[in-house]
Parts: C-alpha cells; sequence; structure tokens
C-alpha cells in the first residue's frame, strides 16, 4: 500500500516511517485499513480545503481593496488636501496626522515598554512583583479599544485638560501598544542563553553594563521587529481616537501637539459612513483603504526584512 | 557612584513596569466614577419635573413606567401600582387646552399658579413642566429627586439615550447584540480556526507553512475599519440580495466579518498548543497503528484541548471588544434581536456612535461609562478564564 503524498512531505512529523507498512497492524482486516486509508485521505483534503478558503478570504479583501484603491490613487491623492466636502482632493492631511499620532505614541511606549520588559526578564525574574506586572499587562492587552478610548477621553481630555489633541490621541495609543511592545521585549530577551548574562558577569561586569553592552545588542533584533509591528497596529487604529484626537474635517496641518488633526483610519470611517456625499466619496474611502493596507504591508516587510538582516549581522 | 547608577536604573525601570498596573488600576478608577455617576442622575430630563395629584398613591416611577406613560403605552394607575384612575398626561404645550392664553398670561406668568390648580383638581393627571414653571408652593407631588435605579440599567431592556420625558438606558438589547454578533462570528470561524491549525502543525509541509503563517499573520495586521469597510461594501450587499432583506446590515454580517477578524487569534493559539503536544505521545500512538489523523483526533486534539478552548474564549474576546467593524456594519438598531438577519447594535458600537453626543457629565454620558464598564468587566473575566483554562493542563 502507498502512502499519501501528503504524509511524504511532513517533515515536522516524520510519521510515515512509524505507519505499519502491511495492512491490519492492529484493526485486523485490510478492508478496514482501507477505509482508515479513506477518511485520513477525505479529512486531510477538507483541512486544506479550509486553509485555503482562509488565503482565499484574505486575497479577496486585499484584491478587491487593491484593484479599486489604485483607480483612485495618484499623487494629487497624497498630496492633497480634502476639498468640496470630501467628495474629491486627496488625504495628505490624514497621512500627516497618523504619522504624527504614531511618532507620539511610540515615544511614549517603546521607552517605558522596552524598561518594563527589562525589569521583568532581568530583575524581577521569577519573583512576585514580575508575575504581577505580568497579569496587569496581559489584561491590558485584553481590555478593548473603544475602552481606552473612553479612558483618555475621561483623563486626558477632560481631567488633564488636553482637550482633544494629539497628545491625548498620542499617550491613549500608546498605552494601548504597551502590552506589546513589553511582551516583544520580555520574549526577546528570553530568548538569549543565561550562559551570556554568566559570562560577562564572570568578566567583572556589572549588571547594567551586562544588560546594555551584552544582553541589549543580542536582542535588539527581535525587539525592534516587534516595535515595528506594534506601529502597524497603531496606525489602524479608530476607536481610541475616536474621542481624543480625531478631526472629521481639518485641511490645515496641526502646528503644536495640543492640536486636533485628522487621521487615516478615522477618515475611511467618516467618509464610509457619515459624509457629505457617500456615494461620490466612495472612491476615496477605497484610495484611504488602499493606503492603509499598504502601510500594514510596508510595516510587515520592514519588519521581516530587518529580522533577517540584523539575525544574519549578529550570527558574524 | 557605579552602584548609585545601578540602583538608579533599577528604580526607573520598575517605575516604568508598574505603568501598566496603574493605567489598569486609573481605568477603573475613571470608569466605575463616571459610571457610578448613572445612579445619581435624574429619571426625567434635566431640568424638567413631573407633577403628580397629592391624591394618587403613586409617589414614585422608574424610567421604563414613564416613558410607557408618555408613549401612551400605560393608561392607568392601576397599572404602576395605583387606583384605578385614567391616567391624564399634561405637557407644557397642553396646558392651552385646559386655559385659554389670557388666562396664562401674555409672557406666561401665570403659569406656575395655574400648573398647581391644575394638579390639584385633576386626580389622574401627570405633568411634565420645565423646573422653572413649578411654584415654591405647588399643590401636588413632585417627582424630581428620583433617580436611575441599577435595575433601570441592567434589567431594561429598551435603550433611548434621548427619550423625552425619561431616557431609557436599558442594557439588555445591547448586551444580547453584542453577544449574538461575538457567537455567531465564534461558530463561523472556529472551524476555520481548527482546521487551519490542524493544517499549519501537523498536516503543512514546512515551505507551504512558511507561506501561511505568514499570511495568517497579515490577516491579524488589518486594521478593523477597513475590515468594516470591506463588510460594508462587499458583504453587507451579498447578504442583501441573498436573503432578499430589507437592509444588509445585520447581525450576520457582523458575525461574518468578526469571524474573519478572529481567526487568526484562533488560528495561533490553538496551532501553538497543538506544537506543545509531546513527540513521545504522538509516536506511541503512530506505533499502535493509528493512522496519522487517527492520531490527529484521538491524540493531539484531546491533548490540546485547553488551549483550543483558550483559542475559542480569546476569539469570543476579540469579537466582543471589537467596535469599528461592527459599528460599519450591524446596523445599529438598539431593539433585542430575534434573528440574526436582523439589525442590532453591539456594547461597543454603542460607545463609539453616541459618545460624541452626549454632553460630559450628562446622564447619556454616564450610561455610556457604564457600558464601559461592562465591557471592561466581560474582557477582563475572559482573560482571568484564559489564565485558569491555561493553567488546567488536563
Amino acid at each position: 500500500m502507498k502512502t499519501t503524498k501528503k504524509q511524504e512531505t511532513n517533515t515536522n512529523f516524520g510519521s510515515s516511517q512509524f505507519i505499519p507498512p502491511v495492512a491490519g497492524g492492529v484493526s485486523g482486516s485490510s478492508s478496514s485499513y482501507s477505509s482508515k486509508r479513506w477518511s485520513q485521505a477525505i479529512a486531510f483534503t477538507i483541512f486544506k480545503l479550509m486553509s485555503y478558503a482562509v488565503v482565499a478570504i484574505l486575497v479577496l479583501i486585499l484584491g478587491f481593496i487593491v484593484s479599486k484603491g489604485f483607480q483612485v490613487i495618484s499623487w494629487d491623492f497624497l498630496t492633497k488636501s480634502p476639498e468640496e466636502g470630501m467628495t474629491k482632493g486627496g488625504i495628505y492631511p490624514a497621512i500627516v496626522g497618523t504619522l504624527y499620532l504614531v511618532l507620539g505614541s511610540s515615544l511614549f511606549s517603546f521607552p517605558i515598554g522596552i524598561m518594563s520588559g527589562i525589569y521583568m526578564n532581568e530583575y524581577a525574574t521569577g519573583n512576585k512583583i514580575a508575575a504581577f506586572i505580568r497579569i496587569m499587562t496581559n489584561n491590558l492587552s485584553a481590555v478593548p479599544s473603544v475602552v481606552f478610548g473612553l479612558f483618555g477621553m475621561a483623563l486626558f481630555v477632560n481631567v488633564m485638560g488636553f482637550g482633544d489633541s494629539i497628545i491625548a490621541g498620542s499617550l491613549t495609543l500608546g498605552l494601548l501598544s504597551l502590552p506589546l511592545v513589553i511582551r516583544t521585549t520580555e520574549e526577546s530577551l528570553k530568548a538569549i542563553d543565561f550562559s551570556y548574562r554568566e559570562g560577562s558577569l564572570a568578566l567583572g561586569a556589572t549588571k547594567l553594563q551586562t544588560i546594555w553592552k551584552v544582553i541589549m545588542p543580542m536582542a535588539f533584533p527581535n525587539i525592534i521587529t516587534g516595535l515595528i509591528l506594534s506601529i502597524g497596529r497603531v496606525s489602524g487604529e479608530t476607536a481610541p481616537i475616536l474621542f481624543t484626537v480625531a478631526a472629521y474635517f481639518l485641511p490645515k496641518l496641526p502646528t503644536s501637539i495640543f492640536d486636533q488633526v485628522m487621521a487615516l483610519p478615522y477618515h475611511l470611517y467618516v467618509i464610509t459612513t457619515s459624509g457629505t456625499n457617500i456615494e461620490i466619496s466612495r472612491g476615496i474611502a477605497y484610495g484611504t483603504a488602499l493606503v492603509l493596507i499598504f502601510i500594514v504591508l510596508l510595516v510587515n516587510v520592514i519588519a521581516t526584512i530587518l529580522r533577517d538582516y540584523f539575525s544574519r549581522k549578529v550570527k558574524m | 557612584m557605579k552602584r548609585f547608577l545601578e540602583k538608579f536604573v533599577e528604580g526607573a525601570l520598575l517605575i516604568s513596569g508598574s505603568v501598566t498596573s496603574i493605567t489598569i488600576l486609573l481605568i477603573i478608577i475613571f470608569l466605575f466614577k463616571e459610571a457610578t455617576g448613572l445612579f445619581n442622575s435624574p429619571v426625567v430630563e434635566e431640568g424638567y419635573v413631573l407633577a403628580m395629584n397629592k391624591s394618587n398613591p403613586v409617589k414614585k416611577l422608574n424610567s421604563y413606567q414613564i416613558k410607557h406613560i408618555f408613549d401612551a403605552d400605560i393608561t392607568n394607575w392601576d397599572e404602576v401600582g395605583g387606583k384605578e384612575e385614567p391616567i391624564e398626561v399634561v405637557r407644557l404645550s397642553d396646558l392651552t387646552n385646559y386655559y385659554t392664553e389670557e388666562e396664562l398670561g401674555a409672557d406666561f406668568e401665570n403659569i406656575p399658579a395655574k400648573a398647581s390648580e391644575l394638579t390639584a383638581s385633576r386626580p389622574g393627571i401627570i405633568l411634565f413642566l420645565p423646573e422653572q414653571y413649578i411654584a415654591k408652593n405647588f399643590d401636588g407631588t413632585l417627582l424630581s429627586k428620583e433617580t436611575m435605579q441599577p435595575g433601570d440599567f441592567f434589567g431594561g431592556t429598551e435603550w433611548y439615550p434621548t427619550a423625552s420625558p425619561s431616557p431609557q438606558y436599558g442594557l439588555l438589547p445591547l448586551l444580547l447584540g453584542t453577544l449574538w454578533v461575538s457567537l455567531g462570528a465564534i461558530l463561523l470561524s472556529l472551524p476555520f480556526g481548527i482546521a487551519v491549525s490542524v493544517y499549519l502543525a501537523e498536516i503543512a509541509s514546512m515551505r507551504i507553512r512558511n507561506i501561511l503563517k505568514p499570511l495568517v499573520e497579515l490577516l491579524a495586521g488589518i486594521p478593523s475599519v477597513v475590515y468594516g469597510f470591506f463588510g460594508l461594501v462587499v458583504i453587507v450587499p451579498f447578504l442583501q440580495e441573498t436573503f432578499k432583506l430589507p437592509v444588509g446590515e445585520t447581525a450576520l454580517a457582523g458575525s461574518i466579518v468578526l469571524g474573519i477578524m478572529a481567526l487568526p487569534t484562533i488560528i495561533t493559539v490553538a496551532e501553538d498548543a497543538m506544537r506543545t503536544v509531546p513527540r513521545a505521545i504522538k509516536e506511541a500512538s503512530l506505533a499502535l497503528g493509528a493512522t496519522h489523523w487517527q492520531t490527529i483526533y484521538r491524540v493531539i486534539i484531546p491533548y490540546s484541548k485547553s488551549g483550543i478552548t483558550s483559542a475559542a474564549v480569546l476569539g469570543i474576546g476579540r469579537a466582543i471588544g471589537e467596535t469599528m467593524a461592527v459599528l460599519m456594519v450591524t446596523g445599529n438598531a438598539a431593539v433585542i434581536p430575534h434573528t440574526l438577519l436582523e439589525p442590532v447594535r453591539t456594547i461597543p458600537a454603542t460607545i463609539a456612535a453616541e459618545l460624541g453626543e452626549a454632553p460630559v457629565g450628562s446622564g447619556h454620558y454616564e450610561a455610556l461609562f457604564a457600558l464601559g464598564c461592562i465591557l471592561f468587566l466581560i474582557t477582563l473575566v475572559i482573560s482571568i478564564s484564559i489564565e485558569f483554562i491555561g493553567r488546567k493542563k488536563y
């Protein structure tokens, strides 16, 4: 009896050599053996088809938005302000606004996230504080984004009096991405073999020197990849900025961190649901969606390239 | 000097580490502080009062009863615990039915006196007036100090935050809407999620896995507003055509979009769980003559049951908290849903859609924060239960 092709290609398991090559190993009769084979073939085909269906969904979504969006994208679309009730013109202020928000939230979440990741893995290893922080970080990462929006509105906009502003939005987004940054840092540090730390300490380096000169340079590639992926997430978030920074229409660029800005995801939301003329704005919506998708793709590609680049460098 | 620097850095790192805990604490404080304000907010629209005849034994009305009295669904006092007496609803504009314009005065300066007189003379009256028209020696029972009760919120079946004279902040339609959409989503995505994770963990070759895995991660990276947009322009019209619906924005549309969005979470967690199955157990099964497929469904899936459960629960958690995509495709009708083909409104969508219009500090604003609390508590329960599931290995 021939083994199926799928099993031959199965490298992570290597099961085929364990299956009795002759019929009836346990079950006795050859007919039940072949029915076993059949049910396996059918089940595997179903799994394969369902997996490809998921890929097809992704291709459908991306393909749809890319094909519709490409007809709209032009240099003017990317560099001009919206005109005539957002039925014409471009999305330049929204792109700039999203960049500001990404920058602002990164300035907040990267240092704090990396530092708390270091604390959890290097200083508080295995003790109660680390366990507590880890539980809290997990809880924070499970908090829905709209709750961050509520919280940001109550704390930064109203109590601290920032109003709808870049700083309020950036802090809200920063808190949202903090768990991701912490987890990335912690995982990257955890992957480094303990002997490096011992080696450095044995040479007389202090703990801080060990972290700064030995551990961080090694963990850097993985950390940077995680940070870049968190940028992708922040740039697409809508709910947290609804009430903390996003402006419906604002052709001017912001001049200070206390100004409102337009942002790409919010722009896409308003022109698809509540624009002055939804039908005419549809083209702009496709374009905006494409720009958002493009940012996500770009971020993923950059992260992959950087990871490869650094890991090659570290090995040498 | 060196020691001081070491200590200083450690302190700074500890402070950074505590930021997430402080944030959780602040979220709880702010959300609950604003939300409890709801139960101090008046039942009647702010700046207005309800007045009744003194002889009326009914001294309290909750917001639900008030709304239905003014909608003429309740027409007799005995329905709200009073005497057998028809209810006579009088608004400010109705006063002209009882008094001529001369009697009310050119500048309506006589309204306070007349309102008092009218209330005293009619046993079945319920009068709805702005506060400034209530005389000091008003002859009747005033319903101005009544506040929202927890029952009005948790047991309320209607969500009409702008209803007059009594806004309705009923949680149930929104909670049920959220659960319908999320459960629908998980029912759609769980079979696919498990199938893909089995395929990735056990069946696919390394080469195919290296292609599929980044694609699944890409699915997780697409912003929710883009999913919402895609749902609105593709899935909603498709459902409308297929089921011949008056509107395509339904709970089912939300479930489909959320199902797609929950896929990466489910796949990643379930696949990780299947990969942790010890090689020895798999090999033992194969050595007994089981086929690869028998090993998968008799050994690997039962062994990674807790991981698959975590995946499903995490997926539900993501679906419950998802805002923008749902807001764009579910139609946002705040009614208790009966089928998946009706418009529904979820808790996050309600917050996102209404917070911009609710004046800061109003009952509506506080009610939205109360919704935020509910959402926060649900996700907290979910992350705690995942911790629990993860610990219990068998």
